[in-house]
């Protein structure tokens, strides 16, 4: 036996002689995926975690040449920019697929809401998912400050500013996120601690998590679909992961690399001018495009509402529509049979419409 | 038309198919040489060594005379390390505080001097007379065996 | 006094009288005080002195009252024994009268230390070397004095921005008679000053630019001492601020030559009221030049103005090539601030080899020149790299997507080839 065998099939066995690898095999040939006319949604989670891998991977490889200090950081990606090999490759890469990612995400995000894949047994996987999105967002925003230009000072400034806002610890949290009570080089430092190893740590356990979950309970199926099957159209159509849905899935993720790789070539990120502490804002400051709509929220907001600080009635806004996403598995309890459940989505159409508009807003005013 | 037994075994390979398999892995293995090469580069150390930052070394500085100054880059701009008649180093930023001309040293006077309209800087880079409203900017040195450190203050 | 004066001060006394009935009631008795003020704000003409403009007067603020220089009794109402010469009254004083009465104190080495021990006290000397204070003294009494720059009852601190003498009010004030045709026409003294002065970079630098240490009249020609600059000095005058082409200029063979021809040396090239900003225009042997006024082809001097502007031209085209290129590259997204600031250094040689022009010594600028040729020459090169980096990326892009394109497609193929095969199962 062992002259007629290959190479893949000896290394196999010599694996699963030690890791019993034939179960996690049976497994992953068992995985299917429905098919029905909302199966495309489901590519996008896997297309953030590839996102998220390529984020990692040129990450790391910047950390070859970055360097976190006030007085090094710009020169830093200036000479990754100019002098590395391939370095505004990498950069480049690195800044759009951060906000591919994030785009995405918030995909991924309202994909799974308006489908209502996240009623039981579903709700830990949207809370772990919830968690995510948090983290990511803490992401873009450490990160953002790290080429340490001018945008990226004054955005962390005004950023970590309404992070003042909160009542009671806002003042607090304001120094325990700028190390200090300005944007120096120590807000910089914490910031890279931040990106490269807290954030990574915390969603490595809650993404570990959340993908464990998703192979547990497998794909929902939307509910009107599922109607339809029980209703006599046939049960829901099923592919096998391997190969058919994965091979979907690469497909989806060289499209993503080409277009990276297009982006970071004709559109490479650019490196701004130096952050100067003691320089004035100059005008039109905004943060990244995934924070605008919160800001010209923020912007429009009457100073006082019937006697009460208007930044804060923002700051609680925000907080209670983020408290509600968290929740909305335990406050829309069994949607297939509540016709409250259309509440929700109507709520989540005016939540996206609200995002979108207020983006657009505040990137015309 | 192929009337093979459908219990999933082996595949029917059938030219077409072994092609397609045969382009797909060489386009796969293509691809991730396209991705490698150039992270293998990026990770090889380039020429210049390290970015130039806040303190720029000038190699050899301790050649320079007494009673002389010598214009040196400091980022993206110029700056003077002058050696006072006293032999000390001292480093300011060359640019003008009057209209941003590039400063030179005046042996005759020991003095710092903009020959643009006349500007005088004492050794401390104060302005004592001419136009120029501020004195120049003070950087700190330092010295290394023979090289002179100059940093931002 | 004149008629008019006499009927105005008969005015006076009405008033006066009127008006110390009411001041000398006990209820109203006051501390003595100042008041001239009280008539004299009511006057009209010359005789107007208006309390609000006293109010700002540096002599004021410091404690001085109108009988400080006019002497009499400011205590009194009455005329009679307000302005009473033997208390000292005098009256306006006019011509030489005033250049004494200011430099009473002005010129009081110890009376000025009470104030301002700095400020000096040579003035009213500087005065009299001045044309102004030469022709006062032959009796010229059309000529100014210190009231006529410095105001009378509103003197303000030189370095107050409201005062007539602060720089950028300078010339207004000598504008005021210097532009004055009829009043200049005795002299023959032309009156276009002024507006050829505001027509020139330094009047630019003082008064858009905001530049306090940009020249105006009096630095030229002397604030007391005003006079204009005699020939031979030009040189001198323009060298305090323009050192090193003043210096240059001096070993050049220039300096005789204009000396010989009584041509006052920087004046006869850039003007001296209207001096615009110099352009590459003036030097060199093409119709318009100012060399080619005195040289002509073949002599020593055509053949040295004719090299300098080659060697300038031919920087500035290398030096403006290397800008475009380096542009471009920007433009295109690649990184070029080293290069950009290296230009900076050529841009530099450029403005050492226009001023080394003044040298009148073709190798001298070509030394500066050929520097910044080096520096253009470098800095081409990087702008070179920067777009052959620029297409190399573009070409790596394409390479790249058509590997992905293939994997792409044929993983489409694979995909249906699997479906159709899972189909026949």
């Amino acid at each position: 036996m062992a002259r007629g065998k290959g190479l893949s099939t000896t290394l196999y066995e010599w694996i699963d002689e030690r890791v019993q690898l034939e179960s996690l095999i049976h497994f992953l040939s068992k995985k299917a995926v429905p098919q029905h006319r909302h199966s495309v949604w489901y590519y996008f989670g896997g297309m953030t975690l590839f996102l998220f891998f390529v984020q990692v991977g040129t990450g790391i490889l910047l950390t070859m040449y970055y360097r976190p200090s006030a007085e090094e950081a710009y020169e830093s990606v200036q000479f990754i920019m100019t002098e590395v090999r391939f370095g505004w490759l990498i950069r480049s890469i690195h800044s759009w697929s951060a906000n591919l990612m994030i785009a995405t995400m918030f995909i991924h995000l309202f994909s799974v809401y308006f489908l209502k894949a996240y009623r039981k047994p579903r709700e830990l996987t949207w809370v772990t998912g919830f968690g995510l999105f948090a983290l990511v967002l803490a992401f873009g925003f450490s990160g953002y400050l790290l080429p340490w230009n001018e945008l990226s000072f004054f955005a962390t400034k005004v950023g970590t500013e309404i992070a003042g806002i909160v009542p009671f610890v806002g003042r607090f949290l304001v120094r325990l996120l700028r190390g200090g009570d300005d944007v120096t080089g120590a807000t910089l430092s914490r910031f890279y601690g931040f990106h490269i190893a807290i954030l990574p740590g915390m969603v490595t356990l809650i993404l570990t998590i959340h993908v464990l979950l998703v192979q547990r309970l497998g794909m929902s199926v939307p509910i009107k679909v599922e109607k339809e099957g029980e209703a006599g159209h046939g049960p829901v159509k099923d592919v096998p992961f391997f190969p058919n849905f994965f091979l979907h899935d690469l497909l989806g993720w060289y499209v993503v690399i080409a277009v990276l790789a297009a982006l970071a070539a004709l559109m490479p990120w650019e490196l701004g001018k130096k952050a100067d502490l003691f320089a004035p804002a100059p005008a039109g400051i905004r943060p990244e495009w995934y924070f605008v709509y919160m800001f010209q929220t923020l912007k429009f907001i009457p100073a006082k509402i019937l006697g009460m600080d208007g930044e804060v009635l923002g700051i609680l806004a925000f907080g209670l529509g983020g408290l509600f996403l968290l929740l909305v598995p335990f406050l829309d309890r069994d949607p297939a049979h509540h016709r409250r459940t259309r509440l929700f989505s109507g709520i989540g159409v005016f939540i996206v419409v609200y995002i979108i508009v207020l983006t657009i807003v505040g990137y015309r005013v | 038309m192929n009337s093979q037994p459908t219990q999933g075994t082996s595949p029917i390979e059938t030219p077409r198919r072994s092609f397609l398999s045969f382009l797909l892995s060489t386009s796969i293995g293509a691809s991730i040489v396209a991705i490698f090469y150039p992270v293998l580069k990026y990770l090889t150390p380039p020429k210049t060594g390290e970015p130039a930052t806040a303190s720029v070394v000038i190699a050899k500085g301790n050649e320079l005379k007494s009673n002389s100054g010598q214009i040196f880059k400091f980022g993206s701009k110029p700056g003077i390390l002058v050696r006072t008649p006293d032999g000390e180093f001292r480093a300011f930023s060359a640019i003008c505080t009057h209209l941003e001309c590039t400063v030179q040293y005046k042996k005759e006077t020991s003095q710092i001097w903009c020959a643009c309209h006349n500007g005088i800087y004492d050794l401390s880079g104060r302005n004592v007379s001419g136009p120029p409203p501020r004195p120049l900017e003070t950087f700190k040195v330092n010295l290394r065996g023979e090289d002179v450190v100059v940093s931002k203050g | 006094m004149t008629s008019k004066l006499r009927w105005i001060s008969r005015l006076g006394y009405g008033w006066a009288l009127g008006l110390s009935l009411l001041m000398t009631s006990p209820a109203l008795a006051e501390p003595p005080q100042n008041k001239c003020l009280d008539c004299h704000s009511a006057l009209e003409g010359n005789l107007q002195v208006k309390s609000e403009k006293w109010a700002t007067d540096v002599h004021m603020a410091k404690g001085f009252d109108c009988a400080a220089c006019h002497g009499g009794d400011p205590t009194q109402m009455d005329n009679k024994l307000a302005m009473n010469r033997a208390k000292g009254f005098i009256g306006a004083p006019k011509g030489l009268a005033i250049v004494h009465l200011c430099g009473k104190c002005h010129s009081d080495a110890a009376f000025m230390r009470k104030y301002n021990p700095a400020e000096r006290v040579d003035q009213m000397n500087e005065y009299f070397t001045s044309v102004h204070g030469k022709r006062l003294k032959e009796g010229d009494i059309n000529v100014a004095t210190c009231v006529s720059c410095h105001g009378v009852h509103e003197i303000r601190v030189v370095s107050d921005p409201r005062s007539r003498v602060y720089p950028l009010n300078v010339a207004d004030t000598c504008g005021v008679c210097h532009s004055n045709a009829q009043l200049m026409a005795p002299y023959h003294i032309k009156t276009n000053q002024k507006e050829e002065y505001q027509k020139s970079v330094h009047y630019e630098a003082l008064a858009k630019k905001g530049d306090l240490s940009a020249p105006t009249c009096n630095k030229c020609h002397g604030n007391h001492g005003a006079a204009p600059p005699g020939i031979g000095s030009v040189a001198n005058v323009c060298g305090q601020c323009h050192a090193i082409f003043a210096d240059l200029f001096d070993k050049s063979p220039h300096k005789a030559a204009f000396a010989r021809m009584d041509l006052p040396s920087c004046v006869h090239c850039h003007g001296n009221h209207e001096i615009k900003r110099p352009t590459d225009d003036l030097l060199g042997v093409a119709e318009g030049a100012l060399c080619v006024q005195c040289h002509v082809a073949g002599d020593a001097g055509y053949k040295q103005a004719e090299s300098m502007r080659k060697g300038i031209n031919q920087l500035k085209v290398a030096l403006a090539g290397s800008e475009s290129l380096l542009t471009q590259a920007e433009q295109k997204g690649m990184e070029v601030s080293q290069p950009t600031y290296d230009l900076i250094e050529g841009r530099q040689e450029l403005t050492k080899a226009r001023t080394q022009v003044h040298s009148f010594n073709a190798a001298n600028v070509e030394g500066d020149v050929k520097a910044g040729l080096l520096i253009s020459a470098r800095t081409e090169e990087k702008g070179k790299q920067a777009l052959s980096e620029y297409q190399f990326r573009r070409k790596g892009l394409a390479v790249s997507l058509i590997i992905i394109l293939a994997v792409i497609v044929t993983l489409y193929f694979k995909i249906k080839d699997i479906e159709r095969r899972q189909k026949a199962e």
